[in-house]
């Protein structure tokens, strides 16, 4: 992929037969979902809580279609468990793209702590995860989609602020 | 009438639609009653059949889904019950079997003895919501919610009887995910 944009990696997602694709917005995000509300070939189905998007997405892979879910780091706490005593147990993927707000401790009060520890939370569970770069997009993609194929496990994808476009 | 009773009248009328179970009792009394390879027994995640059904009706369209939830499940994701309405798959049926009661943890109260779960469907908008409280009208109840274009939503009241020595789902969680695969593909 010569240039990650929210366009060139939505399209990129489709390509890999991800059909399905869910979540609670993040404003790191927005571009993305907006890049997904406005094509033909694909739907964003709005979810009232990240553990519900967990639901949703485990409901479409046990129909045969690979999900999506998109979501802030603070969407982690609300699904812990969902990802624990369903996803992981059961041998349920998904595709996670995480938004990672209170990076290095700077942002508002209500992100820093999870900003934190998010990584070591999915750590913990068990949960495989890469941050996303323009630099190591293909590499990370192929690798999520082994571990999802192969292990039928989730992978989480990582945002940064100022990987994508944001729509305010 | 008892919430078994509510099983052996409603299990017989279900042919090869994929089921999903919400967890607790609902999963046990139907696994114990009658285990099938299209039912999807949710052992953990309380408050998510919900929302797993309606992954799965969005994905096969052709195929009429059910959802066998609680009155905790319910009301642990009232949310989703807008998702469903929003979505408004025609191919769901909802049927909430309605104990009152966290019933396998020992039967603590719910709140369902004082919200109507089948009126707030109706107000989120589901097309139809039925409650029954005789087993006898389940069955007309089930089959007319079932040919009707949903999501449709059917409330089963019942008394709390579950024997605690009922035993778990015996199959794998690994073992649900791949049967379930195979049976509805």
């Amino acid at each position: 992929m010569s240039s990650l944009t929210s366009q060139s990696f939505i399209k990129r997602l489709v390509q890999e037969e991800y059909k399905f694709f869910t979540g609670v917005p993040c404003s790191l995000l927005s571009g993305l979902i907006y890049e997904l509300e406005s094509q033909d070939e694909v739907r964003y189905i709005p979810a009232v809580r990240e553990d519900a998007a967990v639901g949703l997405c485990t409901g479409a892979y046990l129909a045969g279609t690979m999900p999506v879910l998109l979501m802030q780091n603070s969407g982690l706490g609300y699904s812990l468990n969902a990802f624990t005593s369903l996803n992981l147990i059961y041998k349920i993927p998904m595709l996670v793209i995480m938004s990672w707000r209170g990076k290095d401790g700077k942002d508002a009060p209500e992100h820093i702590i999870m900003g934190d520890i998010d990584k070591q939370l999915l750590k913990t569970a068990g949960m495989e995860y890469s941050l996303l770069s323009e630099e190591n997009c293909e590499e990370v993609l192929k690798k999520a989609k082994q571990k999802i194929t192969e292990e039928k496990l989730p992978y989480t994808l990582i945002v940064e602020k100022g990987l994508f476009d944001e729509r305010h | 009438m008892k919430g078994t009773e509510a099983f052996q009248e409603l299990l017989p009328l279900i042919n090869d639609e994929p089921v999903v179970h919400a967890n607790g009792f609902i999963c046990r009394e139907s696994f114990a009653l009658k285990d099938r390879e299209a039912n999807f027994y949710m052992i953990g995640s309380m408050g998510l059949a919900s929302s797993i059904g309606l992954g799965v009706a969005m994905c096969k369209p052709d195929k009429k889904v059910i959802i066998i939830d609680g009155d905790g499940n319910v009301l642990m994701a009232l949310g989703t019950l807008a998702m469903i309405a929003a979505e408004a798959p025609e191919n769901l049926l909802h049927i909430v079997i309605d104990n009152e009661v966290y019933e396998s943890t020992g039967s603590q109260r719910s709140l369902s003895n004082k919200v109507h779960l089948e009126k707030v469907a109706k107000s989120a908008g589901y097309k139809n919501a039925l409650r029954v409280e005789q087993k006898e009208d389940i069955k007309a109840a089930y089959i007319k919610l079932k040919e009707l274009p949903g999501p449709n939503f059917l409330l089963i009241k019942v008394e709390p009887c579950f024997d605690p020595s009922t035993g778990r789902v015996t199959h794998t969680p690994e073992e649900i995910t791949e049967r379930f695969m195979l049976a509805i593909r």
